[in-house]
């Protein structure tokens, strides 16, 4: 029974690489539209606070795998219409892109609470001791904020690295791709999606260690 | 822009499957999620270990990896299929039905564990002064307060499941996501039919939010004035 297993755990492995890259480019784009949407919703322009509201609350109200394909083969569609000739849009790049949406407009909620949770009276001390806007955001709140922020963010990446399985949906070749070719070839499916499953409890698990030790060094200045 | 009239039965029929799925997934989640929440708080250690097992598994693995572990991998063994758990087995529908409810179970039980732990403890300190017993305390207090505090992370996890559903259309099903690739497929119009079931499913969430509005409403308790 377990003849062909080696070689096929391999190729999990290699496809568990991908998984990972995928995830951290993801949220690595979806930080950078988590912050652009808090910063939208906080300032004084209604109607750029309405459009980004109203995109964060579509992409929240839509599952994953519709936002998904329609990124994936609605902009081939809609890039080969604009350019005139077929525009093959890669699946990696296609993955990054909607889960990084994904990411970015749960993100931005965690943004903008953790920056509303930084006291007022802290940013008026910084302007009472002649800092720029720049200096303020840079010295004082950023650093606060990213205590406020690592609880939220780390369920954010709990939840964006059990989503990328569906990229293989597209083709890409990550670790469930392998999986799935594994099963198929070998017609062990319980097996090889038995050790899928395990490897993403792994990833989990490990993820979530990290984030402790993140919190923590965080919060190495707070007294308890 | 084109004229869906002619495929609106077939978007009808897909959004009947999305509703049974997560009708029949959230009732059976929250069945379970109540037996789950109640073993966690028994004294059986073995049953808490098992619950707290289950509880890890569902929540580390992606739901995707859930439904093909179910719908494929219960074939590999030829004693199910020789028994009367394949007809349940082979058929998609109740796989997605079984994945979902797990999953559904396993993240309601981890909300309703939270809700008992933010019960006010001084109502439950009342309860043994007038002398409850641990379970008539469960059941008359601590579970309808629970029940109360958890129903606005309730209202996510319901979405969250619905939005589940839509995995089940990569096991063959033909619920609004399959419905809508099939059309696609039929009719080669991707943009439109996406932002078709875009539509379906944010006019489901806003049915959802409503709903639970209505709920929260209803379930608050009139306060004494002083």
């Amino acid at each position: 029974m377990n003849m062909h297993v080696d070689g096929f755990i391999l190729q999990i492995l290699l496809g568990t690489i991908v998984t990972i890259k995928l995830a951290l480019c993801a949220a690595v784009f979806g930080m950078v539209i988590g912050l652009i949407g808090a910063s939208l919703e906080s300032i004084s322009n209604r109607w750029l606070r309405y459009i980004a509201a109203s995109f964060i609350f579509i992409i929240r109200g839509l599952p994953e795998l519709l936002v998904l394909f329609f990124i994936y083969f609605g902009a081939a569609v809609i890039l080969s219409q604009l350019f005139g000739h077929y525009v093959d849009v890669s699946a990696f790049v296609a993955g990054v892109v909607a889960l990084g949406l994904i990411f970015g407009s749960y993100a931005s909620q965690v943004f903008r609470g953790a920056f509303l949770a930084i006291d007022r009276g802290q940013i008026e001390a910084g302007k009472a001791m002649g800092f720029s806007r720049a200096q303020i955001m840079r010295r004082i709140q950023l650093p606060q904020a990213w205590r406020h922020a690592i609880p939220g963010l780390g369920n954010l990446w709990l939840v964006l690295l059990k989503d990328t399985a569906i990229v293989t949906l597209i083709g890409l070749t990550d670790m469930m791709n392998q999986a799935k070719v594994a099963a198929s070839t070998t017609h062990q499916p319980f097996t090889f999606y038995l050790i899928a499953a395990g490897i993403y409890l792994l990833i989990t698990s490990v993820s979530q260690k990290l984030i402790q030790l993140f919190s923590k060094n965080a919060n190495r200045y707070m007294h308890t | 822009m084109m004229n869906i009239l002619p495929y609106l039965p077939q978007l009808a029929s897909g959004l009947s499957v999305t509703l049974i799925l997560m009708l029949a997934s959230l009732c059976a989640g929250l069945f379970f999620a109540i037996i789950f929440t109640i073993v966690s708080y028994s004294d059986t250690f073995f049953l808490k270990k098992c619950v707290d097992l289950l509880v890890f598994f569902i929540r580390g693995t992606p739901l995707l990896v859930q439904i093909f572990f179910i719908y494929y991998g219960a074939g590999q063994f030829e004693w199910i299929r020789s028994t009367f758990l394949w007809t349940i087995l082979r058929e998609p529908m109740a796989c997605a039905i079984i994945a979902l409810s797990l999953n559904s179970a396993c993240y309601t039980t981890i909300l309703l564990q939270g809700a008992i732990q933010s019960v006010p403890k001084n109502e439950i300190a009342a309860c043994e002064a007038i002398g409850m017993r641990k379970w008539l305390a469960f059941r008359r207090i601590i579970f309808p307060r629970a029940f109360r505090l958890a129903i606005p992370a309730y209202s996510n996890e319901v979405i969250m499941i619905l939005k589940g559903t839509s995995l089940a259309s990569t096991i063959t099903l033909l619920d609004v996501m399959g419905m809508t690739q099939q059309l696609i497929a039929e009719t080669y119009s991707t943009v439109e039919f996406y932002l078709i079931a875009a539509l379906i499913y944010l006019i489901l969430n806003g049915i959802i939010t409503g709903i639970f509005r209505i709920l929260l409403h209803w379930s608050v308790v009139p306060q004494q004035s002083h």
